[in-house]
Formats: structure tokens, C-alpha cells, sequence
């Protein structure tokens, strides 16, 4: 009756050998968008080790290389596959670093409303009361407010608290605080239901036996155990927070034109749109429709192979 | 004559990893007016074979090869044959009366939809015959009740609607899989009843699956006994109960706690390693063993205990009276068994003995301190250490992301936090000994376990502060009965050798006998009556214990 087989797996045999590697396996669709979705991360992180260009130091550029179209068309040059921009900028090495701002912005942002939200779940879920009726209509307020405009308006606040010279240095944590905010009520409502239905089992009641404080049960016992359903709304919150960065670049109040994120770009060359140079705005939209895709995908396999209800 | 033939009827389960074989070569019969139990423990395809024969194996499994002959056509030659088959000539009874009734749609229009998909009667024809079918079942006031929705009718009622169901377009067959399994035992001897009286009176041929072998004694004529997807032994009931063949027939009948005598332990057949007493002696060094003093440990004085159901008005009517003016009190060293059906309050005590629940009144004392007012946390954390607590579902009561080492050293390390790390390690493959689990188990995670190995893990916990009281709520009723046996043995023993006062909840009045010492029998969250174990089974003196001991399945009487 004793006798589990005899050998203990190491973490990576784990791994192997569980359902959530084998179904990764079996799934083209989350091979092929964690393939990209690598391949952008890596492109952007270390771009300046893949780019012969820095887009923003200005003696690289020249002017006379200005509004190159792609190197495939009649007028493109090999160098610049992408083509060029109005100041002469290579358009994959400004994608790239683009990116890299908008992946930044989007990663922090949903961190952000992560811990809040995610902290201001469980402790509701767990602790009850007038706490929890006073935190999640919090959330019900929050969620009757566009996200959209909820970052206009903190945008709009920090511009009028931070002076104008300050203002382009603080613009990212603005914009990061900006959509954290306007996402954590999912975080929120997630987690607390997620509280809810753990707090209720035996395991948490031996806890509390045991004379175990209720801070530990909530770290140790019950947030590893909510992490599922928080880490599948988190992926496809990634992708919203990258698109509201760029949508919010596009309006002109998120990361200033010195530093372009993909929106800023999208923005810059929509100027360019109907004058024939399509391809400024072109690519970095389709490079945002791209991220945004994968991301989303990946995060529909992942509700799907985490949530057992949805198991065929 | 025979009516039903199972051939060779074998199911496959293709899996990532393996094939799992089901049901492997299976050969039933089963005859008119007879009702076959099938009996085996989880995981033994008894419930697969019956889910076979109407060939509703969910996927990825299939009927690999076998036929299924009732009267003379083979009803699995194609598909669509079986879809017509079932319903109309085969009738089924699930477990859970919760969940197999439409609970948006009457019973009335249940009962009339099913009717007229199979039979072509018109709709007062229909409706006729479900009130006669209602009546039939034992269901009183039938034309009212049939204009009523399932959520309107209590459990018992609500399994006698799905016989009627089950019954309504006169099957020949009749297929129940664990029908009184979620019910207590009073509603259970009356639905069990029924089945033997319809069987008689529509001359049915009826397979009973379960895993009570209670239940059968007092049902089957013929009992077929099924281990991991293959048939071991089928024969008449009272042969294969009283006279097995096979090694583990024999052994499930051993395990079986007899309700009319009390044993000293489960003689367990199939395993080899019996002798291996000296286990547990390994934790004994590290216990400060009490001396039993023959004084009282616990008591519960006019304890009361109600939930309101009305989140805005307080001391509002609705507030539910779990537990009402229960006392009564528990010596060290002592078993104390606490009995009744389920809503009886047994647990909400356990919950309010271990600190889970305040009382709404009353007090509880330990030791002779009254733990009810303890403010001053480090005061309650004394008595904490003391009173440990095993629950119900192994399954919920092991934090699945923590390694076993961990969840065990969790109290360990709280209550002593400074111990060492060898010294810590020591104490848990000792425990984890103690429990006969292996020192390798310490690295394993709580998936890798079973049912019986978690609940020994959650023993192993419990013992980790070396408490005096041992709170066991129904901690076999989620195991199979020789893992139960096994439970039960390692408890006894455990108790023995540590002067473990313990508090052991359960419905199982068989389980308590062979467990308690004294046992108290609990009714809508009062206390009947209290006696000692031997008294309570051969003198009862209140009603409902009477009724109690009068309605439980009894496996010995296929003697009488």
C-alpha cells in the first residue's frame, strides 16, 4: 500500500511530464504565437545588438535618405528593408525600439494592476465583510469608467501636477500608472471569486487549526492556488494594455515623439498616409496587430488547457 | 430464464500515457425478477459496465469488442439500435437526485416528455399514466405534486421521481448505479425497498451497482464482484458473502465493519506487510505520552449555534438552528463517537470544538479552561497545538502546490520555530513512518497520492503537534472500504500507543461501533442520547436510535 513508484521526478521531468507541456505540443496555434511572440521579444530587448541603426541618435541619420519605400518596391535601397521615415530613419530598427517601449509599458502596467488587483481580491475574498462590499463596488465604480478615458484623465491630471519640462521624463510612468489602473477590477473580481471557493476548503480550515496566521494562508496557501485564472486574464490583459498604450500614443498623450512607441509611430506616419508613403504607418500597425494576435491567442490556449471545465 | 447476456464486453480507455482497460472480458447474465448487484471499488469499472450496456462511454473511451444481448437481439450491432433501446426498453437510476432532473421544467413535463418520445400516447394519456407511475413510486398527493419543480421535493422524493422516470415507458431493464448513495440511511432502506418491490411486481431484471456491500446483502440475489475492469467472482449473494472464493472477494468482506460485534481490528487479506507494529513506535520517543487520569478532557455546555440566513436583518426568524443546547463530555483517552444523518450538526461541533465556528451560546472547556473566550492569541495557539482535526475529502485537505515535507512541516516549524533543519527532517520521515508512508513520499506533491495515502498524510499532519484530541470528521466516508479498513486500524493503533483522546464523526453507525467508546447520536442539532457503544447497539433507548439501528444495512443478514 506504501509503495508510489520509486523515483522522484526533477522539476524539468515534471514538466515534461504534464498536461500543460503535452497540450502546448499538440497545439499549432500556441506553438506558432509563442514562436512569434518570442522572436518580437527578442528582437526588441536586444535590439541594439540586431539593428545597424540607432533611430534616435541623430548623427546616424541623414536627411537624404529620407522617405526610402520598402527595399522590394522600384525606389527601395537593400539597407533599409522597411524603408525610411521622414527623417531618415530606418522603419525596422524604429519598430523594433518602438516595440521594445510599448512591451515595457504594457508588461508594467498590467503588473501593476496585477498586485493591486490581486491584492485587493484576496484579502476581500478572504477577509469579508464591509471590506469586501467596499472594495468590489470600488470595482463596479471603476468598471463604469471606459478604460480609455480613465487614462485620459490621469494623463490629464499629471499634466497639470507635473511641470512641462518633467513632463516628457515622467510620461511612461504616467502612462504605466494610467492603464494599471483602469485594468485591476478584472484582477479584482477574478481573484476574489477564485478566494472564495479556496478559502472554503480543508486544506485552509487544517491551516487555521494549526494556529497558522492569516497572512501566510493567504500568500502561502491560497494565492499559488488562484494563480490559474489570474495568469489567463493577465496574458490577454497584456495584449489590452499594449493596445490602449498605442491608442493612447496615437492620441498624442502617451510616450513623447523622442521616444516612439508603436503607437507614436503609427500616429507620425498616419501624416504620411494619403501622400503616397503608406509604409510609414503600415508597418508598425501590422508589426501591433501582429503582437496583439499572438498574445491573445496564447492567452485563449491558456484559459482553455487551465480551466478543466472547458476540457473536452 | 436468461434475459440480459453480457459477452466478453470489453472498454478501452486510450490515454496520452496507457490504455486503460476498463472492463476486461466481462461475462453477466442476468435474469427477470432479479436484481444482480454490482459491487467493487472505485475505479473498478462497475459503473463503466453499466454506462457499456446503453453505450454511453464517454470519450476517449470505447466498447472495444463484446456484445450486449437483451432477450434475443444483440443491442449493440449498430448505434442507432442502442439510442432506441435506451429509455424505452432500458430504464436508468443515477446516483445524484440533484443533478438528473431538469430543475427548470415540472415533473409533470419531464415525465410527460419522455413518455411521448417513446410511446405514442397523446397528451392525456401521458399525463394519466405519470400520476399512476407517481403513486406507483410511493409519492403522496400525486396530482399535485405533479404540477411541482424537483427543487420542491426533498431527496428521497426526488430519487423516487427519477425511478418513475426511469420506469415510465415500461423498460424491462433496469440499471441503478449507486442510487442511495447520496441519501441517509432512513431514505435509503425506503428507496431500496421500492426497487426490490418493483422488481417483484414489473418483474424486472435490475443490475444494482454499488459499492456497500450492506447494500447488497440486503437487495441482491446474485452479486458479481468486479477489481480493476475484470469480473472476480459472480454467484448468489449469500454464497459469495459467506463463502468467498477469491483472495479479494474474501478481503472485501473482511473489510466490511460488522454491525453486530465489535472487532479488535480489520484483518486485512490481500496485504502482506501486517506485522508492522514496531512503526509506530519511531514518533513515541519525541511524545510527551499523557497519562490517562480518567477525567474529562472536553465539555461542551448548552452549546447552541445558529446561521442566519438573512444577511440584513439579524435574529431574523430564517436563522437556522445547526446545533441546540448539545452538551456532553469527553474523557482522556477516550473514543467519543458523534452520530446522525446529514444536517444533524455533527460537524458544525467538530468546527466549533477546533476553533473554526464561535458559538452563538454556551461554552466549550479543555483542560478544564473554557477555549470559547480565549481573547489573547498566544493563549488560543496553546490550545491550537492540542486539538488537531482530520477531515472528510482527502482531496481538499492537502494544499496542492505545497511538497508533502512542506505541509508538514508547516505546524512543526510554527509552533517550534526553532528547530533545526536535520532535526525537522527526522521528525517528518518519522511521522511520515508513524503513518506507514515512506520517507520518499516527503518530495512527492498531494496529486501523486491516493485517496487513502492522502488521508494518512493528513493524519501525519494532524499528529505533528502531538495533540491530545484528535478530531476526526467522517475521515473514511470518502474511501473505499478496505481502504477504510486500513484507516481504521492505523487510528486504532495510533490512539493506542499515544493516549489519543479522540472525537470521531460519522452517518456509519458499523464504522463507530468498531471506532467508539461511547457514542452520542445527534437529530436536528440536538443530542438524542448518550451511551456506551455496546449499550447504544443492544439496548437503545431513544426512538430515532432505534429507528436508526432498525434501517442501516446490515451485511450480516444474508445469515438470518
Amino acid at each position: 500500500m506504501l509503495q508510489v513508484d520509486n523515483k522522484t521526478l526533477s522539476n524539468w521531468e515534471r514538466i515534461k511530464d504534464s498536461d500543460i507541456y503535452h497540450s502546448f505540443i499538440k497545439s499549432p496555434t500556441a506553438i506558432v504565437s509563442s514562436t512569434i511572440l518570442f522572436i518580437i521579444f527578442f528582437c526588441s530587448f536586444f535590439v541594439e545588438l540586431i539593428t545597424p541603426y540607432n533611430p534616435f541618435d541623430p548623427s546616424s541619420l541623414s536627411l537624404m535618405d529620407a522617405f526610402t519605400p520598402p527595399s522590394w518596391t522600384e525606389d527601395g535601397i537593400a539597407k533599409f528593408i522597411l524603408g525610411t521615415d521622414g527623417q531618415g530613419r530606418d522603419m525596422l530598427s524604429t519598430i523594433l525600439y518602438g516595440c521594445r517601449i510599448s512591451l515595457i509599458v504594457g508588461f508594467s502596467a498590467i503588473i501593476f494592476s496585477l498586485i493591486l488587483g490581486v491584492g485587493l481580491g484576496l484579502t476581500a475574498g478572504f477577509f469579508g465583510g464591509k471590506y469586501e462590499m467596499i472594495v468590489m463596488r470600488l470595482t463596479d465604480v471603476q468598471l463604469t469608467v471606459p478604460s480609455i478615458l480613465m487614462a485620459l484623465l490621469v494623463d490629464g491630471i499629471a499634466r497639470g501636477l507635473i511641470s512641462r519640462e518633467m513632463h516628457d521624463e515622467m510620461a511612461i510612468y504616467v502612462l504605466i500608472f494610467a492603464i494599471g489602473i483602469s485594468e485591476w477590477p478584472q484582477f479584482a473580481r477574478v481573484s476574489r471569486a477564485a478566494t472564495l471557493v479556496e478559502k472554503n476548503k480543508d486544506y485552509v480550515s487544517a491551516s487555521t487549526i494549526i494556529g497558522v496566521s492569516n497572512i501566510i494562508i493567504m500568500f502561502k496557501h491560497i494565492l499559488p492556488n488562484i494563480l490559474r485564472p489570474v495568469l489567463v486574464i493577465g496574458t490577454i490583459g497584456l495584449a489590452l494594455a499594449i493596445l490602449a498604450e498605442s491608442t493612447l500614443s496615437f492620441l498624442g498623450v502617451g510616450v513623447p515623439p523622442t521616444t516612439p512607441s508603436l503607437g507614436t509611430l503609427i500616429r507620425l506616419g498616419n501624416d504620411f498616409l494619403f501622400s503616397g508613403e503608406w509604409w510609414i504607418t503600415f508597418f508598425p500597425a501590422i508589426f501591433l496587430v501582429i503582437l496583439a494576435f499572438s498574445i491573445n491567442l496564447l492567452g485563449d490556449w491558456m484559459r482553455d488547457t487551465l480551466n478543466p471545465k472547458l476540457k473536452k | 430464464m436468461t434475459f440480459l447476456k453480457i459477452n466478453n464486453l470489453s472498454v478501452d480507455y486510450q490515454m496520452r500515457k496507457e490504455t486503460i482497460y476498463a472492463a476486461k472480458n466481462v461475462n453477466i447474465e442476468v435474469n427477470k425478477g432479479e436484481i444482480l448487484g454490482l459491487v467493487g471499488e472505485s475505479g473498478s469499472g462497475k459503473s463503466t459496465v453499466g454506462n457499456a450496456i446503453i453505450n454511453l462511454i464517454d470519450e476517449p473511451g470505447k466498447v472495444s469488442s463484446g456484445s450486449v444481448i437483451l432477450g434475443d437481439i444483440n443491442i449493440h450491432k449498430n448505434s442507432e439500435s442502442i439510442v432506441r433501446y435506451r429509455g424505452n426498453k432500458i430504464g436508468l437510476i443515477f446516483q445524484d437526485p440533484q443533478t438528473s432532473l431538469n430543475p427548470i421544467l415540472t415533473v409533470g413535463e419531464q415525465l410527460i416528455e419522455t413518455i411521448q418520445t417513446h410511446l405514442k400516447l397523446s397528451k392525456e394519456e401521458a399525463k394519466n399514466k405519470s400520476i399512476n407511475l407517481l403513486k406507483e413510486v410511493g409519492i403522496k398527493d400525486a396530482e399535485t405534486r405533479f404540477d411541482n419543480y424537483p427543487h420542491q421535493f426533498s431527496g428521497g422524493m426526488r430519487q423516487r421521481v427519477v425511478i418513475s422516470l426511469a420506469l415510465c415507458c415500461e423498460p424491462e431493464l433496469l440499471i441503478a448505479d449507486e442510487p442511495t448513495t447520496a441519501l441517509d440511511v432512513s431514505i435509503q432502506s425506503q428507496i431500496l425497498g421500492l426497487i426490490k418491490k418493483l422488481t417483484k411486481e414489473r418483474n424486472l431484471a435490475v443490475i444494482l451497482i454499488t459499492h456497500d456491500m450492506g447494500v447488497i446483502a440486503e437487495t441482491a440475489n446474485r452479486v458479481a464482484v468486479m477489481k480493476n475492469g475484470n469480473l472476480v467472482e459472480i454467484g448468489e449473494t449469500r454464497k459469495i458473502l459467506n463463502n468467498p472464493q477469491e483472495n479479494y472477494t474474501k478481503s472485501l468482506v473482511s473489510s466490511v465493519p460488522p454491525t453486530n460485534k465489535k472487532i479488535s481490528r480489520f484483518v486485512i487479506v490481500e496485504k502482506e506487510n501486517n506485522n508492522k507494529k514496531e512503526n509506530n513506535i519511531k514518533i513515541l520517543n519525541r511524545w510527551t505520552k499523557k497519562e490517562i487520569l480518567n477525567q474529562e478532557l472536553v465539555e461542551l455546555k448548552n452549546l447552541n449555534k445558529s446561521f442566519d440566513d438573512n444577511f440584513f436583518t439579524e435574529n431574523s426568524k430564517n436563522s437556522v438552528m445547526a446545533v441546540n443546547d448539545v452538551s456532553f463530555a469527553i474523557k482522556e483517552g477516550e473514543s467519543f463517537g458523534l452520530v446522525g444523518e446529514s444536517g444533524s450538526g455533527k460537524s458544525t461541533i467538530a468546527k466549533m470544538i477546533v476553533n473554526l465556528f464561535k458559538p452563538t451560546s454556551g461554552d466549550i472547556f479543555f483542560d478544564n479552561v473554557c477555549i470559547t473566550k480565549i481573547k489573547q492569541k498566544s493563549e488560543l495557539m496553546k490550545f491550537r497545538k492540542q486539538i488537531q482535526m482530520i477531515f472528510q475529502d482527502p482531496y481538499s485537505s492537502l494544499n496542492g502546490r505545497l511538497k508533502v515535507k512542506d505541509i508538514i512541516a508547516e505546524p512543526i516549524t510554527l509552533h517550534n520555530p526553532s528547530i533545526s533543519n536535520i532535526e525537522l527532517n527526522n521528525y517528518i520521515y518519522d511521522l511520515l513512518e508513524s503513518v506507514e508512508l515512506n520517507q520518499k513520499s516527503a518530495d512527492r506533491y498531494p496529486h501523486e497520492f491516493s485517496g487513502g495515502q492522502r488521508q494518512r498524510i493528513s493524519i501525519a499532519r494532524a499528529l505533528a503537534t502531538q495533540p491530545r484530541l484528535l478530531v476526526c470528521d467522517e475521515p473514511t466516508s470518502a474511501l473505499d472500504v478496505s481502504i477504510q479498513a486500513q484507516i481504521l486500524n492505523l487510528l486504532k493503533d495510533l490512539q493506542e500507543q499515544l493516549n489519543l483522546t479522540i472525537l470521531f464523526i460519522s452517518h456509519d453507525l458499523p464504522v463507530v461501533r468498531q471506532m467508539c467508546d461511547r457514542i452520542g447520536v445527534l437529530k436536528d442539532g440536538r443530542l438524542c442520547e448518550v451511551s456506551g457503544t455496546e449499550d447504544l447497539f443492544l439496548k437503545p433507548t431513544h426512538e430515532y436510535t432505534k429507528e436508526l439501528l432498525h434501517l442501516m444495512p446490515k451485511i450480516e443478514s444474508i445469515y438470518n
